[in-house]
């Protein structure tokens, strides 16, 4: 399908006809940051700089993992100029809303204290050179993940705004993420009413698969539903859903291919097993079709139609998915291909703009 | 088949490209070693700008440990996912047969003979008409007598 009539198609029913739920800002240079830092911490930055768990970064086939013909005219990095982004992705698709996911890293950092005010710099930088001159941008809250009591500071800070419209954390953090010392940050984000949105990568201190240290890139791609499967299965096991009945829980590139089996495994095993965690009442299959979401890039790529249309009817969650291009990076998906162009357009409405819409109150 | 005129042979060094439209397609015009390729300028994955793409060789290994790195300059990278095409044929290197970009015929002409054909007065009974000055000879390409001319050949409208 072109691109203008699936402009077409996805036009009629919401003046929003395309929200892209993935779009990474990137700082010009590590220098980028300091006038939103106070004093103290830009001494840190300067004298020492950021230090999280090494390992889990693997070289990407491109710097910065862009797609080549994303760096802008400018010099600058992809991702970090405005204008290039407005015409090489918003204004070139027509994008209504794009929510900026920055991953500079700030939540991983060791020195929490320091973690924090980068984080809380970076979301100033978001306001002042993003948000502020381009409406049609919204972000997530980057946050210190790894304190509880940081992280909900910073959502207590800027919660209300309505521009920011949910709070990252990555799929790799130094404890499953429905561990007790998260839910200071899930309290936050209900009190706010905004969800958590897990991105791909991030660096937790283990291993990134495990089977232990792979050697290809390609394997840490091809490979990361193995940091989503435990994350969301935590969440759900550790009650937190039961906790936080209101709490929305999006998977960020992470694909959906292999969430049916997953629920398939823990209803399963929650018939059998249900006495160890009596917190659970009902199949955990429940608890993700009513708190999970999850954005399309990068699409599964099923050899036949048939396969993707069965895929989608064994998640049971077409209100749930939500469309992302990833842009600049290298795996970016184009909204004018990456959706089968044979889904009923009233599908295709919600997935390019409906369900972001509902989820994020777009 | 119309042809049209895309560019100078000097204007387009070895290892150095152009992108071109042509009759509303947009083309990569490829000088690989004094050897000229025409490839649509769309990956048949995602519709990425192919041939805005890295060229490079193409590295093989019968075993593991073993590398071969051969056809310097004749792999075209898409500058989204990467995907590998030969610059030669516009067949994928992952799955040749089915995956492929439409790659166009391309000649090297001398500009006295397509003088001689655009002066030709237009034959009625003729089908299609051997030689369309592209858009872009109007412009920017006065064709001379004395120079060469990369020329690709499209298939005709409709």
């Amino acid at each position: 399908m072109t691109l203008t009539a699936m402009q077409e198609s996805t036009g009629s029913r919401t003046a929003l006809r395309l929200v892209d739920c993935d779009i990474h800002n990137a700082l010009a240079s590590d220098q980028a940051l300091l006038k939103y830092l106070p004093a103290r911490w830009r001494r840190h930055h300067e004298l020492f700089g950021m230090r999280g768990h090494a390992g889990a970064y693997y070289p990407r086939a491109n710097p910065h993992a862009a797609r080549t013909d994303a760096w802008p005219p400018s010099g600058l990095p992809p991702g970090a100029d405005l204008d290039f982004l407005r015409a090489q992705l918003l204004d070139y698709w027509h994008i209504d809303i794009g929510i900026l996911n920055p991953l500079i890293g700030a939540g991983g950092v060791l020195n929490l204290e320091y973690g924090a005010a980068l984080a809380r710099a970076i979301n100033d930088w978001q306001i002042a050179e993003w948000l502020e001159p381009e409406p049609r941008l919204r972000a997530s809250i980057v946050v210190a993940y790894e304190d509880g009591d940081l992280a909900a500071a910073e959502i207590d800070r800027l919660g209300d705004d309505p521009r920011f419209v949910q709070v990252l954390v990555v799929a790799r953090t130094a404890e499953p993420l429905g561990r007790r010392k998260y839910w200071k940050m899930y309290e936050a984000a209900v009190r706010h009413g905004l969800p958590i949105g897990m991105h791909f990568g991030g660096s937790g201190g283990a291993p990134i698969t495990g089977a232990g240290w792979p050697s290809f890139y390609i394997e840490d791609h091809a490979g990361m539903p193995q940091s989503f499967q435990p994350q969301l299965t935590s969440m759900i096991v550790e009650g937190v859903f039961e906790h936080f009945p209101s709490l929305q829980f999006v998977l960020i590139e992470g694909g959906f291919a292999w969430l049916p089996s997953l629920m398939w495994r823990l209803d399963r095993a929650w018939k059998l097993l249900r006495e160890e965690a009596p917190h659970l009442r009902r199949l955990p299959s429940e608890y993700i079709r009513e708190h999970v979401w999850i954005t399309t890039q990068p699409m599964e790529e099923p050899p036949r139609p048939r396969q993707f249309a069965e895929l989608l009817a064994q998640l049971g969650m077409n209100d749930r998915l939500m469309f992302a291009t990833d842009y600049p990076h290298w795996d970016f998906d184009a909204p004018d291909e990456a959706i089968p162009s044979w889904l009923e357009p009233e599908l295709r409405q919600r997935i390019f703009a409906e369900n972001a819409r509902t989820l994020y109150r777009l | 088949m119309p042809r049209y005129v895309v560019a100078t042979v000097e204007e387009i060094p070895p290892g150095q490209r152009k992108i071109v439209e042509v009759s509303g397609i947009s083309l990569g015009i490829f000088n690989v070693g004094g050897e000229f390729f025409a490839l649509r300028n769309r990956c048949p994955h995602q519709g990425g700008p192919l041939c805005q793409g890295r060229l490079a060789g193409i590295l093989q290994a019968r075993e593991p440990g073993e590398y071969i790195y051969s056809r310097p300059g004749e792999i075209l990278r898409c500058p989204w996912h990467g995907w590998e095409f030969d610059i030669r044929t516009g067949q994928s290197w992952f799955d040749p047969r089915r995956v492929r970009t439409r790659r166009y015929p391309v000649q090297i002409e001398p500009g006295a003979a397509l003088l001689a054909a655009a002066d030709a007065p237009p034959d009625p009974e003729a089908p299609a008409p051997g030689l369309q000055k592209g858009p872009y000879v109007a412009e920017t390409y006065p064709v001379s007598l004395d120079r060469q001319y990369v020329v690709v050949e499209l298939p005709a409208a409709g």
